[in-house]
This record gives C-alpha cells, sequence and structure tokens, in this order.
C-alpha cells in the first residue's frame, strides 16, 4: 500500500501472468507460413495457368487472400483462426481484410455513412494513412535523387 | 519440385514475419494497430534501401503476402511512376499499384456487412 | 475519520434478480441465475438493447417474485457501462420510477447498494431498487474492438460478464414474503490511482483501491475477517485478487479461504477462456443477487462482505495515456435474524 506508483508498477508487471510466448510464436510460425505458402501457391497458378504478369498476379492474390479472409470474419470464424494464430493472421494481408471488414459488420446499426462509412477505417485507416504518407515522403526522396543522378 | 521449394521459402519467411511481429505484440503490449502501421512503413522503408527486394526474390509470397509486403508495393509503385511521369508520380504512384488490394478490401468489406451480422465472442 | 455508516434499521433485501446471457448461463453459477438467452440478444436488435433489456426484465422479475407494483418503489438506483448509462436509462424508462443514473463502474451494484441502505435506513424512502448490468459484446464495441476482430488476449485480460441484476430493498417485509438478508454496513471507497495504465490488466489497477477499503473497515472495528462466512470482492479476477490479497498480507491482515472474488466465481477459467476471470458491473451483481443471496435464504451464509471494485476510466483517458484509477465500495450484507454489533 505504501510503494510507489513506480515500485507498484514493477511488482504489478512482474506478478502478471506472462503470455506463452514461445507457443503463440510457433503458432504464429505456422498459422502466417500456411496464408504465405497459400499465397504462393495461388501466385503461381495465376502466372503460370492463368498467364498473367507478376505485378497482376500479385495483386490477384492479394485479393484471393482479402476475399479469403473477409468471408472467414462474415461466417464468423477468422477471429476464432486469430486467437489461435495471432501475429500469424494479422501481420499477413488477411489481418488488413479483418480490419476493413469487422467493424463495417458491427457498426450497421449505427447507419451506413456514419456507421459503416465511417467506421470501416477505424483501423485500417492508420494504415492506408501512413502507408500511403510513407510512399509519398520516399517518392519525393526517390525524385530528387534521380535529379542529382541524372 | 521447384513449386515445392518455393512454398517452402514463402512458409518460413512469412512464418518469421509473423514471429517478430508476435514477440513484439507479447514482450511490449504494441496494439496490433500499431503493429500493422509498423510493417507498412518498415516495407516501404527497406524497400528503398534496397533491403526489401531480394527478399522479394528469394521468398516470393513469403515476403509479399506479410504487411510489409504492401509497403513494397507502394515503394516499388511510387518508384515507377516518377521513373515515367516525374514529380507528379510521387502522389499518384502508391495508391495506383496498391488500388486492387485496398479497393478489393473495401468493397469486399462492403458486401460483407450488407449480408452479414456479427457474433459474440466466444 | 470516515467511518463506517451503520445502517441501524438493518434495510432488508426484499427481493432479487438476475438475468444473464449464454456464456454465464454455462458457467459454475448458472443454476443461481433466473434468466438466460441463448443468443445475448434478448429479442433486440442490437446488443445495447438488449443490454437495457437485461435491467428491464432484472426489475420486473424482482417485483413479481415479492407480488410488489412498481407504484410502491420510491426510487431507483441503477448504472452501466454503456456510453452515459444508456443501458440503465432506456431500460428502466417504462417503468416510471423516478430515477438515479449511476455511475461506479463495475462498482456501481455496491455503489448503489450503499445508496439504497442510506436512503431507506435514514426513513426518506419505504421501498428503492437498485440495478446495474453489463454485456460482453457493447462493452467490446465501446472499449476494445469489434466483435469479429481478431486478437489474441493476454493472460490478465477479463471477460466482462453479459449479466444485469435488480434488487428491492424495502424498511419491511410484505405481507406475503420473509426476506433473509438486510445491509448492516457500508465503507464508501476512494479514488486511488497507483498508475497502471494497461487496460489488459483492470484487476491490477483496481486491486489496490479494494485493498484500501478493506483495511480501513477492518481497522474501525472489532472484526476479524474469520467472522465473514465471504469476503468477495467485485471483479479483480485472479491476477487483480491475488495482488489484493498480498496487499493486504503486507499491511498484515491474512485472509484465508473465505476471501474470493466475484470475477473468480462466475467462470470456469480452464473450460471458458476467460483468462483472468469476469468483470463488468453485471459480474458482482448477478453473483451477489444468484449466488450469495441464495446462500443467505440457504442459512450458508450469515455474513457476507462485497467489495465492488470499479476501474474509473474511459476508452478516451485509455487513448490519452492516462493511468486507470481504481474504486472499491464495501457493504456488508448479514442474515436478518443475525443479531449483533
Amino acid at each position: 500500500m505504501n510503494k510507489s506508483n513506480d515500485e507498484y508498477k514493477k511488482y504489478v508487471e512482474r506478478h502478471a501472468v506472462p503470455s506463452p510466448i514461445v507457443s503463440n510464436c510457433v503458432k504464429a510460425f505456422l498459422v502466417g507460413g500456411t496464408i504465405c505458402c497459400m499465397g504462393q501457391v495461388l501466385f503461381l497458378l495465376y502466372k503460370n495457368v492463368l498467364e498473367m504478369s507478376e505485378i497482376n498476379a500479385r495483386a490477384l492474390v492479394s485479393a484471393t487472400l482479402i476475399f479469403g479472409a473477409i468471408l472467414l470474419t462474415g461466417f464468423d470464424v477468422f477471429d476464432d483462426i486469430a486467437k489461435f494464430g495471432g501475429a500469424g493472421t494479422l501481420v499477413p494481408i488477411t489481418g488488413f481484410a479483418n480490419a476493413v471488414v469487422a467493424p463495417a459488420l458491427d457498426t450497421k446499426a449505427e447507419g451506413w455513412i456514419l456507421g459503416v462509412g465511417a467506421k470501416l477505417f477505424t483501423i485500417s485507416g492508420p494504415v492506408i494513412l501512413y502507408g500511403t504518407l510513407a510512399s509519398a515522403v520516399y517518392g519525393t526522396v526517390y525524385y530528387i535523387v534521380m535529379l542529382i543522378m541524372r | 519440385m521447384d513449386i515445392f521449394l518455393g512454398c517452402l521459402k514463402a512458409f518460413i519467411v512469412g512464418g518469421i514475419f509473423c514471429v517478430i511481429s508476435q514477440v513484439l505484440i507479447d514482450k511490449t503490449k504494441f496494439t496490433p494497430a500499431r503493429i500493422l502501421v509498423g510493417y507498412v512503413v518498415m516495407g516501404v522503408i527497406l524497400t528503398a534501401i534496397g533491403i526489401y527486394e531480394p527478399i522479394v526474390k528469394f521468398a516470393g509470397a513469403g515476403a509479399t503476402v506479410p504487411l510489409t509486403g504492401f509497403g513494397y508495393t507502394l515503394a516499388k509503385g511510387v518508384e515507377k511512376a516518377v521513373d515515367e511521369i516525374g514529380i507528379l508520380g510521387v502522389l499518384s504512384g502508391g495508391i495506383t499499384a496498391t488500388a486492387t488490394g485496398i479497393t478489393a478490401a473495401i468493397v469486399f468489406g462492403f458486401i460483407a456487412a450488407l449480408v452479414f451480422p456479427s457474433h459474440p465472442k466466444k | 475519520m470516515r467511518k463506517i455508516i451503520k445502517f441501524k434499521n438493518k434495510p432488508k433485501i426484499l427481493s432479487s434478480a438476475s438475468v444473464v446471457g449464454k456464456k454465464e448461463n454455462r458457467g459454475p453459477l448458472s443454476k443461481y441465475f433466473d434468466i438466460h438467452d441463448e443468443t445475448d440478444k434478448f429479442g433486440q436488435k442490437t446488443f445495447e438493447q438488449a443490454e437495457s433489456e437485461m435491467q428491464r426484465l432484472a426489475l420486473n422479475l424482482a417485483l413479481s417474485k415479492i407480488k410488489t407494483p412498481q407504484k410502491n418503489i420510491e426510487a431507483v438506483f441503477a448504472g452501466d457501462l454503456m456510453n452515459q448509462c444508456t443501458g440503465s436509462s432506456y431500460g428502466l424508462a417504462s417503468f416510471g420510477i423516478p430515477y438515479f443514473g449511476l455511475y461506479g463502474a463495475c462498482s456501481t451494484a455496491a455503489e448503489g447498494l450503499i445508496l439504497s441502505g442510506m436512503t431507506v435506513n435514514s426513513g426518506i424512502y419505504e421501498k428503492v431498487a437498485c440495478l446495474s448490468s453489463s454485456h460482453n459484446s457493447s462493452a467490446e464495441r465501446q472499449f476494445r474492438f469489434p466483435l469479429e476482430y481478431g486478437n489474441q488476449r493476454p493472460p490478465t485480460a477479463q471477460w466482462t460478464a453479459t449479466a444485469a441484476a435488480a434488487f428491492i430493498i424495502g424498511k419491511e417485509d410484505t405481507e406475503e414474503f420473509k426476506s433473509y438478508a438486510c445491509l448492516a454496513e457500508a465503507l464508501a471507497g476512494k479514488i486511488i490511482d497507483k498508475g497502471i495504465s494497461d487496460a489488459n490488466n483492470m484487476g491490477a489497477a483496481m486491486a489496490p483501491a479494494a485493498a484500501d477499503t478493506i483495511l480501513r473497515f477492518f481497522s474501525q472495528n472489532k472484526h476479524s475477517p474469520e467472522d465473514f462466512d465471504l469476503i468477495v470482492t467485485g471483479d479483480l479476477g485472479y491476477e487483480g485478487h491475488s495482488i489484493c490479497k498480498e496487499i493486504l498480507a503486507d499491511e498484515g491482515l491474512k485472509l484465508g479461504d473465505n476471501f474470493n472474488d466475484c470475477g473468480k466465481l462466475i467462470f470456469d477459467k480452464e473450460t471458458q477462456d476467460t483468462h483472468s476471470g469476469g468483470s463488468g458491473c453485471g459480474c458482482s451483481a448477478s453473483v451477489t443477487a444468484g449466488y450469495i443471496m441464495e446462500g443467505f435464504k440457504n442459512g450458508i451464509f450469515r455474513d457476507v462482505l462485497l467489495v465492488g471494485t470499479g476501474a474509473l476510466m474511459s476508452p478516451m483517458s485509455i487513448q490519452q495515456g492516462l493511468s486507470i484509477a481504481g474504486i472499491g465500495h464495501l457493504i456488508r450484507i448479514s442474515a436478518v435474524d443475525k443479531n449483533e454489533e
């Protein structure tokens, strides 16, 4: 009771049951690896069988995985896989897709404009914002470097 | 055999990306949203300094499917656009290259919202 | 010295009722709850409206158990976690009972019982009602993530219970029904902030507040912890409860097996995947209204201390990085025929 806030914080951190980090990592590796492996199979399929360019095949792989993740979210299965796989479902594009659709499903009652329309981006919005921002910064640097080098 | 090897590489590299994030979540209490943002920005930076391209060459989908791959696509798109149309490419390149993914997520996400309800947590 | 409130006129708990969701109904206390719904929606369109409906059902049932019309209730003290207490105000609007909306986070049930006790004991009111509720789905949406969002919860995280409970507190028994328990003493909690800002470890944020109230209670009277059949905290969960126990032990107050936590009681840790245990306004409310009141009825409990714990924060305060303050309101519930100070 007489502990200072810092002492109490340290005590609480020591006391806390730690996350089962080793088993979490193994699961994340297996689930994430499997999703990427599926991506590779699809990529080869699109490239070799449908004879698409690498860039287009890659884009279609993303779209396919996004579609799959959204379907699984709709059927109330994705959160179970994510509970098991942790970062294994978060880091692949599937995590982004889930982040888009989950708030959309949830906010229908708040209307199509300020509910679904606005909340669709609550988690994925920052990803698009900072990703685009980073690309614009890189583009500017790249442009200047190219000017100098020419 | 090539297919198998390609898949194995994708599996291992993709898996490693996920493990790094898992360690960050469990050890530093990073929220998932921060991880996502961090990965995309990291992807742009690693591509910019030339590290990510070789990883993509090596691991294929193992490097393009994780969100760092999203950053890679953004960076490659902006490079290509700047090469082709100059300074305007800075503004158009990133989003153009990633348009398929973003639009797919928005369109499928919206359709899903029309069709499915959300369920209580189990 | 802030003294213990002694209810000399022993306000009686005339009736209590509990309404829970699917997961709570699968838990170890299932048989003590009155109403449950397998869909968690209670026939409503949204989970928020479902929470209101749960309060309505709880009050209706508590009234009908003692065949008392709602016009005999002079005031209702109620609260919940949803934005600006909408669970209570929408759920109780149709009753037309003068309404006091409370916000004590998850300590609301204990806070309401204390206020009910004070107003009935002093003779201001003859009969009042006290309610609180929480709904896992409405709380997830407000405080955490969308329901279908896939994430892993750390071991210290708690599970907001889908539960509502109502109590009717009155001066005298009705003619037909005899009550078993009454409110004997109370001690209001202080807001205590020990700098914990991890929203996934609420137990640790609230434990010092609960410990403070318990220490102040035992330092002011002759009771020892063994005098009570049960000393139960609201929703510290496994993590917070064990911290609270250690704090008390450090201060020289050793609590034994009669020290428990509603958040630990309501779910089965092994099979229900609830991590550190239950939480939410409805957690301590429904455990008290169901399990503890049944204990008084069967004579298993004669004297119980409930320390309703609450984490005083909002999604805004968490986003701004502020630490989470806790509170612990203590109420002593005794058997009606127990005669001692």
